[in-house]
């Protein structure tokens, strides 16, 4: 009797299971093209405020190039294109704050001038450390147009580590992580600058990659 | 058939009497932790109301249809589902919103209060009468995460409903304003300890009122009585 008690509880649990689950399958369905759709929208925002509309004529979040760092993540590319020429990328760089890790969208010309950057994510404390954020104030804007060597590499530092970024009243660390992944993100545009440099726009790739094969096959 | 004073009752339980914060003191987490602005409170609170109504209504529907040894399951399921469907539905179609309060959407599914009012009202009533409880008590949170967002915002960053817009559109840009002169405010108001003092304070308060009423109630009885 037990047992038979057992398996209407488990039939009971197993339809409900199934209803909402089917449910959930149905709003994932109806939701999924929508929400990627977003997703676009969301970098296509984020990459705007970092490459200038003027310099490229194609879709920044199609044409990536995904990349290895120094410490062996892959970091993805966002390329603008001129003509089929690069004009600039953009991609993330992120530091450790003072709580958890701040995401930065650089945009980088291909002199390895910054075109713009933008906070994208942080956790740092309201009032103090959330100045780094365009929203707040105007800190962030002061690094476009500098590049490693304007200023010289050993003063890609916040003041109080004698370089000539200010930090904020009672925060130095999230500046100073800030200041930091920008300064990687430009190192690592300088040393992918040939790769990313080569990228061709995503239609005339495939075009390229066969028109490239035939006369390799003519040499031989 | 639930008459019209019943329902008046619900709603009064549910938006002052009862209160989920301010008397159950269930849902805490989010009251604390989504509070810094009263625009947080607000939207955190609408959600959790879309939620606890539309989670009330199913499990109220389906009251028949599980023993009682299976309902936790049930309900946990329920709300998960739910949740679910409006953090589908708001990433897809309310898409602002969703990166204001996409984080704690997922939350609500740990929050006591729809559990309670599913396991005490909801699995016990008939679907209308637990439609109308799940919406007044999900209003009644709202209100309480928005004066606890709205004190924490004027004591901490001297602005009342700042980005109101982004949560409810352009049209509602007037209710953004600016109460004390920029860099006055008290920080550790918008910081975690400001969230344990405000709702501290406002217990003490829904006391004080209660106790007062209460005794006035009697009073004014007492007289009759003699």
């Amino acid at each position: 009797m037990s047992s038979q008690r057992t398996l209407i509880h488990g039939v009971i649990l197993g339809a409900f299971c199934l209803g909402f689950g089917t449910l959930l399958v149905m709003t994932n369905g109806y939701t999924k093209d929508d929400i990627a759709l977003r997703a676009i929208e969301d970098r296509q925002n984020s990459l705007a405020q970092v490459i200038p509309d003027s310099i490229h004529d194609n879709n920044l979040a199609t044409d990536t190039l995904t990349l290895k760092n120094d410490q062996g993540n892959e970091v993805v590319v966002y390329l603008a294109t001129k003509e089929g020429k690069v004009t600039g990328a953009a991609f993330e760089t992120s530091s450790p704050g003072y709580s958890g890790a701040i995401k930065v969208m650089l945009g980088v010309d291909p002199d390895g001038k910054i075109l713009g950057a933008r906070v994208l994510a942080h956790k740092e404390t309201p009032g103090l450390g959330d100045k780094i954020e365009v929203k707040k104030g105007d800190w962030i804007l002061r690094f476009t147009g500098l590049s490693i060597g304007n200023p010289p590499l050993e003063k890609w530092k916040v003041k109080k580590d004698g370089g000539q970024f200010d930090q904020f009243a009672g925060a130095t660390i999230t500046p100073r992580a800030v200041v930091k992944a920008i300064t990687q993100g430009l190192q690592f545009f300088d040393a992918n600058k040939a790769k990313i440099m080569e990228f061709k726009a995503d239609k005339p790739q495939t075009v390229d990659t066969e028109a490239g094969k035939a006369p390799a096959k003519e040499a031989n | 058939m639930t008459t019209m004073a019943e329902y008046r009752t619900i709603a009064r339980e549910g938006l002052w009497t009862n209160n989920g914060v301010l008397s159950m003191m269930l849902g805490l987490c989010p009251a604390m932790a989504m509070t810094n602005s009263a625009t947080n409170g607000l939207g955190m609170g609408l959600a959790t109301a879309a939620v606890m109504t539309g989670a009330a209504a199913v499990a109220s529907m389906f009251r028949n249809h599980f023993t009682q040894e299976v309902r936790i399951p049930i309900f946990v399921l329920i709300l998960a589902t739910m949740v679910t469907v409006v953090d589908m539905s708001m990433n897809a179609w309310l898409h602002e919103l969703y990166k204001v309060l996409g984080l704690f959407i997922p939350l609500i599914v740990v929050n006591c209060l729809p559990f309670a009012r599913i396991e005490m009202f909801a699995s016990k009533r008939s679907v209308l009468p637990s439609l109308a409880d799940g919406f007044f008590m999900g209003m009644g949170f709202t209100l309480a995460l928005t004066v606890i967002g709205a004190i924490r915002e004027i004591s901490g960053s001297g602005t009342l409903f700042a980005d109101a817009s982004l949560l409810l559109g352009p049209a509602f840009k007037f209710m953004e304003m600016r109460v004390l002169p920029p860099d006055t405010g008290i920080l550790m108001m918008i910081l975690p300890p400001g969230a344990f003092l405000v709702t501290g304070l406002l217990l003490v308060g829904k006391r004080m009122i209660d106790e007062r009423s209460s005794k006035a109630a009697q009073v004014s009885v007492a007289p009759s009585a003699a």
